[in-house]
């Protein structure tokens, strides 16, 4: 236990679904490093590239007509708060790397607007990761990644990057925007991977 | 010795140190700058926070990050706090804290909103509220360091009464040669002041930098008014590249 500050008692509004840390929002606060880039979904696209420089592109039409689904996540920022059962809607990145072949082992996703963010590739199948364009029924606004953001709701929310552009698949693992300025590698709520020595 | 930098290893900024209240100064009805000082301190860039954690005596925990508002004093660092009616742990920090109370802090954190005094760029710095906090820490390191780079600040308040650091900001100090300070009222303008009103497209015009001059700009407030003078920034031709943000605070929807 830390040291005791006299007094404090605190509101206490643990639940067992918010990791270490975290307190509770109901609002969907706004978190980015520069001007919210706005991008056309005639002028979107998403690729994927691999290790061998071997490229996948699917505009907007391409990805509405791969098979959507709409996970029910909660989210957790690294400024602390957390958002239980947001609701989305999109495409698994099970089905967008489904026909890459690959040696990787780490992906560095990157934005429109120049965002970057790494994360091994792992942590991107299996149902854990999705390109989302929509929230709460809606189509997802620019402010938070519209048209469409990563959703990687395991890990810090600084990982669901917004405005994803593309997913380049990497042998060695490179650190992102926030990675480069002192956040954490890895990011797991659970475990308190906030800044690197965490 | 007042110091304004520099890096550390990451192990000793992510360290939690005890810190004790020094002193407490109120800046607004709302607002308290808390002086702590925090043994080890490895010295900061301006722009950059801390994380604070209290805990309770029976354990629990709650952390919150709150920006540093001036370069180090030695092991002495400034935050200023905005007392949020309902938060959990602001009141207590503006209200329930005195001085030589310990509490627990790690820092400095956060490595892109800062402003590096070796870069020679002009620097525009747009604070709406209590987002002035981590461009007042810019606007005192360059003071301190004796900076000739040319900054210009637009700090949008909604009454003369919400001013953080009024004397300082409307009396130029010695040093502030060449930082040049426009505040908007939105409520209520000072006698004999323009009518209240928003930031616009042409006041960021007006007082802020041409593009032509790659002016290094840093926004800092809450949600919709970084969006709005990012844009607006944005939309007067500056690089996206060149604006820098920091927001907090809820959205007022999604």
């Amino acid at each position: 236990m830390g040291i005791v500050t006299p007094g404090f008692r605190g509101r206490r509004d643990a639940s067992p679904d918010l990791p270490p840390g975290q307190y509770l929002t109901h609002d969907f606060p706004v978190l980015s490093a520069g001007p919210t880039p706005r991008v056309r979904t005639e002028d979107w696209q998403i690729s994927v590239v691999d290790e061998a420089g071997g490229r996948r592109d699917w505009s907007w039409a391409e990805l509405m007509a791969l098979p959507q689904e709409t996970p029910s996540v909660d989210i957790h920022c690294v400024t602390r708060w957390s958002k239980l059962e947001t609701s989305w809607r999109g495409v698994s990145l099970d089905v967008l790397l489904a026909d890459v072949e690959t040696a990787a082992d780490f992906a560095l996703i990157s934005s429109y607007g120049g965002y970057t963010t790494n994360l091994p590739l792992e942590d991107l199948l299996d149902g854990k990761a999705w390109v989302v364009h929509e929230y709460d029924g809606e189509p997802l606004h620019p402010a938070h990644g519209g048209p469409a953001r990563l959703l990687v709701p395991h890990l810090y929310f600084w990982k669901s990057a917004k405005w994803v552009r593309g997913i380049q698949l990497m042998l060695q693992d490179e650190p992102g925007f926030w990675e480069s300025a002192g956040y954490h590698d890895y990011g797991d709520p659970w475990r308190e991977q906030r800044y690197q020595g965490d | 010795m007042a110091r304004a930098a520099v890096p550390g290893r990451l192990a000793a900024r992510s360290a939690w140190r005890v810190a004790n209240l020094v002193e407490v100064r109120p800046e607004t009805p709302t607002a308290r700058t808390l002086v702590l000082e925090v043994p080890g301190w490895p010295g900061h860039l301006a722009g950059q926070h801390v994380d604070v954690r209290l805990t309770s005596e029976d354990g629990y925990v709650a952390e919150r990050a709150y920006s540093l508002g001036a370069p180090a004093d030695d092991e002495r660092v400034e935050l200023t706090v905005q007392v949020v009616g309902d938060g959990e742990v602001s009141p207590f920090l503006g209200g329930g804290l005195s001085p030589g109370d310990p509490l627990e802090v790690r820092g400095p954190l956060g490595g892109w909103f800062v402003w590096r005094p070796e870069d020679p760029s002009p620097v525009l710095l747009v604070a709406g509220g209590a987002g002035i906090v981590p461009l007042m820490a810019m606007t005192r390191t360059r003071r301190l360091l004796g900076s000739r780079v040319p900054f210009r600040l637009v700090y949008s308040v909604r009454t003369p009464a919400d001013v953080y650091y009024a004397d300082e900001l409307l009396n130029p100090q010695p040093g502030d040669a060449g930082l040049e300070v426009t505040i908007v009222y939105t409520r209520e303008s000072p006698p004999g002041g323009p009518p209240p009103s928003r930031v616009r497209r042409e006041d960021l015009a007006e007082h802020g930098w041409p593009p032509e001059l790659a002016p290094l700009c840093f926004v800092c407030g809450p949600t919709g008014f970084v969006e709005a003078m990012a844009d607006a920034l944005v939309a007067l031709d500056h690089d996206p590249a060149r604006i820098r943000t920091e927001r907090f605070g809820p959205t007022g929807g999604t």
